[in-house]
């Protein structure tokens, strides 16, 4: 019964229409399966330094005239198996871009729903704040966030806390979106007669933003969330890239497209284009997957 | 048509020759520490400064010592040398050089606070007898005073004060003096600007007392960290000599037309170091003791590398695996006591668990990633491989520039370093790695504080031992203890192959040190 809802709503509608999305769909459930089962299902624990063997790096794509069908993809020039390297990165990528959004939604929900509930000087001093931040792009509050926090925590702790200080960055680059349009509908919503009605029988104000405003709000900011994960993936993958994201011992996809980049002139292509295939191929689904999911959601376009 | 071509040529010969400067713009992996010539004893820190500082004597093309700001010196007696200083020679700064400055140099040197003291090491002191004219007071007889001394840069003593760096800035605590950011010398060139981690500019000094071989006015050097950029930054022409290429590019590039390569071994020797002093090892899980104070531990650690595979797939056969502490062409170094110790990690377990340590240990390998050959990547292997005997490695890699300042507090527990040989003898590499850490020249770069009663006595032997035969068994078989006791785990002697573009003419420096006043660009 709630299956038969289920395939006759609208959404799901929309999906069945759309081949693209449904490709888009399969290839993000395969990215973020493999990434997730990766500790279980990858050839070769990249991790474990006692099982990599130096004698075999280097190795070609199995294709290749040189390569072995142990490596399908071939190894990197420590040994280490690239299916299973891009698997494990494709953890580290997809954990870090969720945990920033989700740092960011938090961060820029509440900003929003304070500002456009109180209105007036707090509302003035949250957007101010807001238009300063987007005067600048994204990757550059990134780095400057990661910079500072690599001059401010002691040096044998950079490894440990490069992941946390990376969402940090990441989710302080991108709350403002979430903020303006999370203020914008709020200022719609407070007028209307069910919040007149919550505050006057007496409710607190943090009650009423919470229970009864942001249900309304909420939707456009998960189809912003959900276009969101795909840039703050890349985000990651260029401050990785960079040399200041993820370390190389627990390498993302852009460390290894990084790592790989040095044996690009040397002819080993497969330790750079592989990672480098992985992230477009997560990235642009996961993209068209939040397109498919705006337009759907859109009473416009209906 | 012929006469034509002909007044073009004219035309496009007289525009293009007389105006323009020529810059050699060097391109290599990393930045300079200091400009304080008395500082810091490293490799690419020494290479630039040599450019405006310079020494009584110097190394001639092939290496033999050669007049500098000395014009002769004579020995008066086994332990006293009499130097003839140049005269009408001038720093930059246009002030003159006489005797007071090499006195004042050499005292300022010998400061503990720099690492450089080993150049002036054996000397008691250094007598002004007149304004040209210093005798070196030996404590003994030195039989290598020439070669040693090259290094021993001579700064002006009324700038120094001047400007209030009488002292060498304390690097471990990060001070800066003038002199750390300012230069004075009396050599082929002057640095006209130094950015850190972005370019240090020279232009040639015209006043200079000697004689150009090549046709150098500007020399740009370019530290590029990334690997490929800085072979991109050669492709395109935007440098015209890289002096520390990827292994990985090598073969590549002697496929460019446009390119050419000059192969060469530098005297350099890459090892790992151990914390032998420490009663309880740092950054292990060991507690209340020093494994590595065991040789049948550090003998493990040693089985345990297969230089082989090292050389074959992370150096790309750029690498001679070592055995001992030097590399070829150092005085000393033989094939036969060159001793490579067989890839065994069966046997590396085995001697663990003789040792006391049947499930291996944790430690933390320190480790650069700019400033060797595939430095960080040989770490990793190394990690993978002593991960297969048993050892629990943590990888800690980070920046020269931070690493320096790290092994001179002595915080490390093991830790990859290069040691190359200026004086092309084994006596320094034992001298600064082997012998027991004193404040000077003794163990200057001994972070692991090895102390071996015997060796120091074969060293200190060999500072004045003047009969050759003696001297040679004596290096020989302090070589032969340093290895057997492995005291050190030398991983290998690195190749340095340079690529530069067709015009330029430069000589090979064994001590991996461009010298661009023996270049031509054309």
């Amino acid at each position: 019964m709630i299956l038969r809802q289920l395939w006759e709503h609208d959404l799901a509608w929309s999906f069945r229409r759309s081949p693209v999305t449904i490709v888009a769909a399969v290839l993000t459930l395969i990215c973020v399966g493999a990434a997730l089962l990766a500790p279980w299902i990858s050839p070769q624990d990249p991790f474990n330094m006692a099982a990599l063997n130096l004698n075999e790096a280097f190795t070609p794509p199995a294709w290749e005239e040189k390569g072995v069908a142990q490596y399908p993809l071939g190894t990197d020039n420590q040994g280490r198996d690239i299916l299973s390297t891009i698997m494990h990165g494709a953890r580290i990528s997809l954990g870090v871009g969720l945990a920033s959004v989700f740092f960011a939604l938090i961060l820029g929900v509440s900003l929003g729903l304070v500002a456009g509930y109180f209105g007036g000087r707090i509302d003035a001093i949250i957007m101010r704040i807001a238009d300063v931040q987007l005067s600048f792009p994204a990757i550059l509050i990134a780095l400057l966030i990661d910079g500072v926090a690599r001059v401010a925590l002691p040096g044998d702790q950079h490894d440990q806390l490069a992941i946390p200080v990376l969402v940090l960055a990441i989710g302080f680059a991108g709350w403002v979106q979430y903020a303006r349009t999370i203020r914008g509908s709020t200022m719609v919503e407070k007028s209307k007669e069910y919040v007149q009605a919550a505050r006057v029988i007496g409710r607190r104000p943090l009650a009423i933003m919470i229970s009864h405003v942001l249900p309304n709000v909420l939707g456009p900011v998960l189809v912003i969330a959900t276009i969101h994960i795909a840039t703050a993936i890349i985000t990651e993958a260029t401050l990785s890239f960079l040399g200041v994201g993820v370390p190389a011992t627990r390498p993302s996809l852009g460390t290894l497209i990084r790592i790989g980049n040095e044996f690009l002139y040397s002819g080993e292509w497969w330790i750079t284009v592989f990672p480098g295939v992985a992230l477009v191929v997560l990235v642009l689904s996961v993209n068209l997957l939040g397109d498919w999911l705006r337009d759907a959601l859109n009473p416009k376009l209906r | 048509m012929r006469a034509l071509l002909l007044v073009l040529a004219a035309v496009f010969g007289m525009v293009a020759a007389p105006v323009e400067a020529v810059t050699l713009r060097w391109a290599a992996q990393n930045d300079i520490l200091t400009m304080d010539p008395h500082s810091q004893n490293h490799a690419t820190t020494h290479a630039i400064m040599q450019y405006t500082y310079e020494g009584l004597s110097r190394y001639s093309k092939d290496y033999n010592v050669e007049p500098c700001l000395a014009t002769s010196w004579e020995k008066i007696s086994e332990t006293q040398y009499r130097f003839q200083l140049r005269k009408n020679v001038k720093f930059h700064d246009g002030s003159p050089f006489t005797a007071d400055d090499v006195v004042f140099s050499y005292n300022r040197i010998k400061e503990p606070q720099g690492t450089n003291q080993i150049y002036v090491a054996g000397i008691k002191e250094v007598k002004k007898i007149d304004d040209y004219t210093v005798d070196f007071i030996l404590e003994g007889p030195h039989p290598l005073l020439l070669k040693n001394i090259i290094d021993f840069r001579i700064m002006s003593k009324a700038w120094s004060e001047k400007n209030r760096s009488e002292h060498i800035q304390d690097y471990s605590k990060k001070e800066e003096t003038f002199a750390s950011r300012n230069t004075n010398g009396t050599g082929p060139y002057i640095i006209k600007g130094w950015e850190p981690d972005k370019r240090i500019v020279m232009t040639k000094n015209k006043d200079w007392w000697g004689k150009m071989d090549g046709n150098v006015d500007d020399v740009i050097y370019t530290p590029i960290k990334s690997d490929a950029t800085r072979v991109s930054a050669l492709l395109s022409a935007e440098v015209d000599l890289v002096t520390d290429l990827p292994t990985q590019d090598v073969d590549r590039l002697r496929k460019e037309s446009a390119l050419k390569i000059l192969d060469g071994h530098e005297v350099r020797t890459i090892f790992i170091g151990l914390d032998q002093h420490n009663d309880e090892l740092k950054y292990s899980n060991i507690k209340g003791k020093n494994p590595f104070k065991d040789v049948h531990v550090r003998k493990a650690l040693n089985m345990a590398v297969d230089r082989e595979a090292i050389k074959r797939v992370t150096m790309r056969g750029l690498s001679i695996p070592a055995g001992i502490m030097i590399a070829p062409g150092v005085h000393g170094y033989s094939k036969e006591i060159d001793k490579v110790e067989k890839y065994d990690p069966a046997g590396a377990k085995k001697l663990l668990a003789e040792a006391g340590y049947p499930n291996g240990f944790e430690f933390t390998l320190d480790c650069p990633n700019n400033r060797y050959v595939n430095d960080e990547k040989i770490c990793q292997a190394l990690v993978s491989m002593w991960a297969r005997a048993g050892f629990n490695v943590k990888l800690n890699s980070m920046q020269f520039a931070t690493y320096i300042p790290k092994l001179l507090n002595l915080d490390t527990s093991a830790y990859m370093l290069g040691w190359g040989v200026p004086t092309f003898d084994g006596l320094y590499s034992l001298q600064s790695l082997v012998r027991t850490k004193t404040k000077g020249a003794d163990g200057s770069f001994n972070q692991g504080r090895v102390s071996d009663a015997k060796l120091d006595e074969m060293i200190d032997q060999m500072k004045v031992e003047t009969d050759t035969k003696k001297r040679d068994a004596l290096l020989k078989q302090a070589l032969e203890i340093t290895r057997d006791q492995a005291y050190y785990v030398p991983l290998h002697h690195q190749a340095r192959p340079w690529a530069m573009k067709k015009g330029v003419t430069i000589t090979y420096s064994l001590d991996d040190r461009p010298q661009a006043r023996f270049a031509t660009v054309k």
